[in-house]
C-alpha cells in the first residue's frame, strides 16, 4: 500500500470525527462553570458545547452511609477540545467521567452530551449511547484477553451491526493508526502495555465517537510508553477528536488546552494551559 | 462475536470446560440411560413377539405359551379351525420336546427342541445355511457347542433317554443344515429346530397330533381383538392372548422399573441442570470485570444475556453428545450382563435404543442448560458498570 493511499484511508477512517469537529477549528474557548463562585472562566457559547454539565451532583451509599463523590459540578467542553480532569484519589474526577460516559447516572443535576440527556436515559438508550457516541479508555486498558487485537477492536463493531468484512478491515486500519499494524492477530498478553492501551484506543474509535473519555489512559505505563500513548492522543484530538481525560500525570494535563482541577467533588480550578 | 466470545471463554479455560462437560456427560448418560430403560424393556419385549407378524398366541386353556409342558391335543383340527377364518393369514404350530444329543455312554447333551412347519415358523431367524426339512435340523451355536458339531456334520438325537436301562428313545439321525438365533429361548440354552411331524413322532403318544402352542398372523391388525375372541369361542380348550394384551401385563409388572427409571432420569437432569448453573455462575462471577467492559463499550444487555446463555448451551449440549456415546457403551454393556439373568429370552433386552426418545431426552437436558445460563447471565448483564470496573480488573 502507498503513502498516498494510506493517507487516503487515514482520512476515511476520520472523516466523521472531521464533519463533527467542522465547526471547532478555531481554537475552542476555555469553557467552564463551577458551582463556586471563585471560578472565573465561565461559558459563552453553549452551541459549540459537546458536553454540559448543569450543577451535577452523585452521591453513594457506602456502608450504610452517604458519600457524595460530586457535590455540584457545572462546565461545558467545546466540540474538538482537549480537557484533563486532575485532583487528588477520591475527589471525583473518574465519577465525573463515567457521568459523561453514560456508565453512571447523577443523583441531581444534567449531563447533556452531544445534545443527549444522559442522565435521563434508559438502559437501552445509555447502551447504544456509549456504542456509538463516546469511546472509553480505561487506566487498565480492559481488553478482553480471549479476543485477538484486531477481534478486541471489532466488538464495538459487530455490537453496532457493522458487517463482518467491513469491520475487519476498519479494525486493520485503526490498528494502523495507532501504530500496531504487525499486531492484529496478537493477543492482549502477547502485547506490551502501551501497545494494549493503544489497542484500546482503537476500539475506543471503533465506532467514530463524538467523544473520547479516558480514565488515567497512561497510569500502568512506563514514562516513555506514556509519552507514546499521549502521542497518539494529541493526533488524535488534532484530526478532531474532542477528549476528556482523567490523570494524575503531569505530562499527560499539560499536552491538553484546558485543565479542570476538583477537589472534594467541585471543580477548583478550571484554566486554559496553551 | 457472541458466538467468537463463548466459544473463547470455554476453549481459555480449557481443563474446567473439558471437567464440565464429563460431568454433564455422565449426567446425560444416566439420562439417557433411563429414558431407554423406562421404555426398553417393553420394547424390546414388543419387538419379541412380532419378530414374525404373529400377533396372537394360543396355549392350552389356563396357560401360556410355554408356561407348562401341557399341549394341545388335536392340533390338526384346531389347526383346520384356524385356517378356515379369512382374517388369519397364517398359523404356525410348535411342540416343544427335550432333546438328548446322543453319546455312546449316555447323552452328550441336553438341549431344547422346537418341532415347526418352517415355512410359517415365528421361532427363529436364521443365520446361515439351509432351513429345517426332512433330515435336517437347525442349531443355535449352543447347541453346536454342547453337540461337538458344526454346519454339515450329522448328529444324532433324541426325544428321550431311560438311565436305567441307559436306552433312548425316539432316536433320530439329521444333518445340521444351518444356524439361527431363537427369539424365546433362553440366553445359554442349546436350542435345535426340526420338523413338527418329527418331533410329534419322537414323543411318541405323548406328541400324537399334538402342538404346545400357535401363534396366529391376523391380516388386518384391527382386527386382532374380535379375531381373538372368535378364537377362543370357537376352540374352548385353548387361551388366546394378543401381543397387545401381552404387552399390557408386561407393562404392569414392569411398572416400578419404570417408576425407578423415570426418578432417577430426573434425578441426573437435575444434576445436570446445577451443575451447568454453578459452572457457568463462577464462571460469571471471575468474569465480572469482562462483562462491565462489555456494557461500557455498548454490548446490550440481550447481547450479554445471549453470550451467557450461549456458554450454557455449549457446556450442555456437548456434554449430551458425549452422554450419548457414554450411554450407549453403558446400555451394551449392562444388556450383556442383564442377558444372563435365568429365564430371559436370548433376544430380550433391558436398555433399547430408540433415536427419538433419545433425542428428546438429550434435547431436554440442553434445554435445561439453557435454562442453567438465565441466572448467571441475569447477574452478568445487571452488573453496576461504574463499580465493577472500579472493582474488577480483565487480563
Amino acid at each position: 500500500m502507498s503513502d498516498t493511499e494510506r493517507a487516503r484511508r487515514r482520512d476515511v477512517i476520520l472523516s466523521a470525527a472531521k464533519d463533527r469537529s467542522a465547526a471547532a477549528t478555531d481554537p475552542p474557548e476555555s469553557v467552564s462553570r463551577s458551582a463556586d463562585p471563585s471560578v472565573a472562566a465561565l461559558p459563552q457559547d453553549d452551541s459549540r458545547a459537546v458536553i454540559h454539565l448543569d450543577e451535577v451532583r452523585r452521591a453513594f451509599r457506602v456502608g450504610g452511609e452517604t458519600v457524595e463523590a460530586l457535590r455540584g459540578v457545572s462546565l461545558r467542553v467545546a466540540r474538538g477540545e482537549w480537557a484533563a480532569v486532575v485532583g487528588p484519589s477520591g475527589c471525583g474526577k473518574s465519577t465525573l467521567l463515567n457521568l459523561v460516559g453514560a456508565v453512571d447516572q447523577p443523583t441531581a443535576g444534567r449531563v447533556l452530551v452531544d445534545g443527549a440527556d444522559v442522565g435521563a436515559m434508559r438502559d437501552r438508550e445509555a447502551t447504544a449511547f456509549r456504542l456509538r457516541r463516546v469511546g472509553f479508555v480505561f487506566q487498565r486498558f480492559y481488553l478482553l484477553p480471549v479476543l485477538t487485537a484486531r477481534e478486541n477492536v471489532e466488538l464495538p463493531m459487530a455490537e453496532a451491526g457493522v458487517g463482518r468484512a467491513e469491520r475487519g478491515e476498519r479494525a486493520r486500519e485503526l490498528l494502523a493508526y495507532v501504530g500496531l499494524g504487525g499486531r492484529e492477530r496478537h493477543r492482549p498478553a502477547q502485547l506490551s502495555g502501551g501497545e494494549q492501551q493503544r489497542v484500546a484506543i482503537a476500539r475506543a474509535l471503533a465506532n467514530r465517537p463524538a467523544l473520547l473519555l479516558a480514565d488515567e489512559p497512561t497510569g500502568e505505563l512506563d514514562a516513555r510508553t506514556g509519552r507514546e500513548v499521549i502521542a497518539l492522543l494529541e493526533r488524535l484530538n488534532a484530526d478532531g477528536t474532542t477528549l476528556v481525560i482523567v490523570t494524575h500525570d503531569e505530562t499527560l494535563a499539560a499536552a491538553g488546552r484546558r485543565v479542570i482541577h476538583m477537589r472534594d467533588g467541585r471543580v477548583e480550578r478550571d484554566e486554559a494551559v496553551r | 462475536m457472541r458466538l467468537t466470545l463463548a466459544a473463547a471463554a470455554l476453549l481459555g479455560r480449557r481443563a474446567r470446560t473439558l471437567l464440565a462437560v464429563l460431568g454433564v456427560a455422565v449426567s446425560a448418560a444416566l439420562l439417557l440411560d433411563m429414558v431407554m430403560l423406562a421404555t426398553g424393556m417393553r420394547e424390546s419385549f414388543r419387538e419379541l413377539l412380532l419378530a414374525r407378524g404373529y400377533q396372537l398366541r394360543l396355549a392350552p386353556k389356563g396357560t401360556l405359551p410355554f408356561d407348562s409342558e401341557a399341549t394341545v391335543d388335536s392340533a390338526s383340527a384346531v389347526l383346520a379351525a384356524l385356517a378356515r377364518d379369512p382374517r388369519v393369514s397364517a398359523v404356525s404350530p410348535v411342540l416343544g420336546t427335550q432333546l438328548f444329543v446322543v453319546g455312546e455312554a449316555g447323552p452328550r447333551a441336553t438341549a431344547f427342541g422346537l418341532g415347526v412347519r418352517p415355512a410359517v415358523q415365528g421361532d427363529y431367524e436364521r443365520l446361515d445355511g439351509d432351513d429345517v426339512g426332512p433330515g435336517r435340523l437347525v442349531a443355535n451355536t449352543d447347541f453346536l457347542r454342547v453337540a461337538g458339531a458344526r454346519v454339515g456334520d450329522s448328529v444324532e438325537v433324541a426325544a428321550g433317554f431311560d438311565p436305567q436301562v441307559r436306552a433312548y428313545s425316539g432316536r433320530r439321525r439329521y444333518l445340521v443344515a444351518g444356524t439361527a438365533r431363537f427369539f424365546y429361548t433362553a440366553a445359554g440354552q442349546p436350542v435345535a429346530a426340526l420338523p413338527l411331524a418329527d418331533a410329534q413322532a419322537m414323543r411318541g403318544d405323548d406328541g400324537r397330533d399334538r402342538v404346545s402352542a400357535f401363534m396366529a398372523r391376523v391380516a388386518d391388525t384391527a382386527q386382532t381383538e374380535a379375531v381373538r375372541r372368535d378364537i377362543e369361542r370357537r376352540v374352548p380348550r385353548v387361551s388366546a392372548i394378543s401381543t397387545a394384551t401381552a404387552l399390557a401385563q408386561v407393562e404392569q409388572r414392569l411398572s416400578y422399573f419404570r417408576q425407578l427409571a423415570f426418578i432417577l432420569g430426573s434425578v441426573s437432569l437435575a444434576v445436570g441442570f446445577l451443575l451447568v448453573s454453578t459452572l457457568v455462575t463462577v464462571s460469571v462471577n471471575e468474569r465480572a470485570g469482562e462483562f462491565a467492559v462489555l456494557r461500557a463499550v455498548g454490548v446490550s444487555r440481550p447481547h450479554v444475556v445471549q453470550q451467557v446463555v450461549l456458554e450454557g448451551l455449549a457446556l450442555s449440549a456437548a456434554g449430551a453428545l458425549a452422554g450419548l456415546a457414554l450411554g450407549l457403551v453403558t446400555a451394551r454393556y449392562l444388556n450383556a450382563v442383564l442377558g444372563d439373568f435365568p429365564g430371559l429370552p436370548a433376544g430380550f433386552e433391558f436398555f433399547v435404543f430408540r433415536p427419538g426418545a433419545a433425542w428428546r431426552a438429550l434435547g431436554l437436558l440442553a434445554a435445561s442448560g439453557v435454562v442453567a445460563g438465565v441466572y448467571p447471565a441475569w447477574r452478568a448483564a445487571s452488573l453496576p458498570v461504574a463499580r465493577t470496573l472500579r472493582e474488577e480488573a480483565v487480563g
